[in-house]
């Protein structure tokens, strides 16, 4: 019960820096924010025709995007705000992280649930797997050997001499 | 066979039923014809108000699915647009701009002149999830009843092609406007 007691807890140790992750993109503290860059918002934005982040697509769509972007950035505005411009005109799967809000947040919870199971799997595991193996003291003497088998073995001590 | 054995089996089953289930999802490439068309309610062009296929229930339409930044779409939209202008009172040709940004829209509508009605899907879900499109343009001959009577993936050549597309339309149109003719000169 010790043991499974501080495998719960290595499991909790394990899996606190996941969820710490997961919400830290939703908590950062809000503040005055540096000029949005275009290759900055090409790295967490997609084409919307190419399933490909925006940054690796060079179709039409893709380029319109980038006119799109480039006079959001001329005008000030942060990268929030273009992010923000781009779900109002293509809609919320042109972000490539998913947001961290409503059912989005299933996206990074998921992964951390599932780490969680595992981990619970594999200590459940090892805990059946100690319970399982026998105890070397509670092993028993092996039976008799049978005539036969005695005999053999006289003869064969016999043979080399033992 | 004990319990753990059959939480396996039971694993192994549904693994199986999902990788299946989305074989097939997949295989479904395209609407059929004779199957009712999807419909969803989306933003019109220009901006302000709301549309859906089916608010044309009882007429024809000739669905355009395009995108101002598609070349193979101004190619087909002058042509498109006469065939409009020329059928107007035999079917409905409806646009649906998909994957789009609205300014660019507004800006091909006013280029080529176009005054038919325009449904904006932003995102493609409606024209990539429910009309199964693989690119732009495509149209699509969708009956009164709202039912696929024709699938057109690719630009339209020219006006004799579109008419070719719609002839089922036209010509149970040609068809209807005559009884009406006939029936209005009876009662005269």
């Amino acid at each position: 019960m010790k043991r499974l007691g501080l495998l719960l807890l290595l499991i909790g140790a394990l899996a606190t820096p996941g969820f710490a992750l997961a919400a830290s993109a939703s908590d950062q503290a809000p503040g005055p924010q540096p000029r949005a860059s275009l290759p900055e918002i090409e790295d967490e934005v997609m084409c919307p025709v190419c399933g490909t982040l925006l940054g690796l697509s060079h179709s039409p769509a893709a380029e319109r995007e980038r006119v799109f972007i480039r006079k959001l950035i001329a005008q000030g505005k942060t990268k929030d705000e273009i992010e923000d411009a781009l779900v109002a005109e293509y809609g919320g799967q042109v972000l490539a992280m998913p947001e961290n809000r409503g059912i989005d947040v299933w996206a990074y919870a998921i992964p951390v649930i599932g780490l969680v199971l595992g981990l619970l799997g594999v200590a459940w595991a090892i805990i059946a797997w100690r319970r399982r193996r026998p105890d070397p003291e509670d092993e028993q003497p092996s039976e008799a050997p049978s005539e036969d088998e005695a005999d053999r073995l006289e003869k064969d001590m016999a043979r080399f001499d033992l | 066979m004990n319990w753990r054995t059959s939480i396996v089996v039971l694993g192994v089953v549904a693994l199986l039923a999902f990788l299946v289930w989305g074989l097939v999802k997949k295989g479904e490439s395209s609407l059929s014809l004779g199957e009712p068309v999807p419909v969803a309610t989306l933003q019109t062009l220009p901006e302000g108000g709301e549309g859906s296929l089916e608010d044309y229930r009882g007429q024809w339409v000739l669905l355009n699915v395009w995108a101002s930044w598609c070349g193979p779409c101004k190619a087909e939209s002058p042509a498109l647009d006469r065939f409009e202008k020329n059928n107007r009172d035999r079917i409905t040709v409806l646009g649906v701009d998909t994957k789009d940004l609205s300014e660019d829209a507004m800006k091909f509508l006013r280029e080529f002149k176009i005054e038919y009605p325009q449904l904006r899907d932003a995102s493609g879900d409606y024209t990539d999830g429910k009309l199964k499109t693989t690119g732009v343009p495509e149209s699509f001959l969708v009956d009164p009843e709202g039912n696929l009577v024709a699938h057109y993936p690719g630009p339209f050549a020219d006006e004799a092609a579109i008419e070719a597309f719609a002839a089922p339309a036209l010509k149970d149109q040609a068809g209807t406007t005559g009884d009406q003719q006939s029936q209005g000169g009876g009662s005269k």
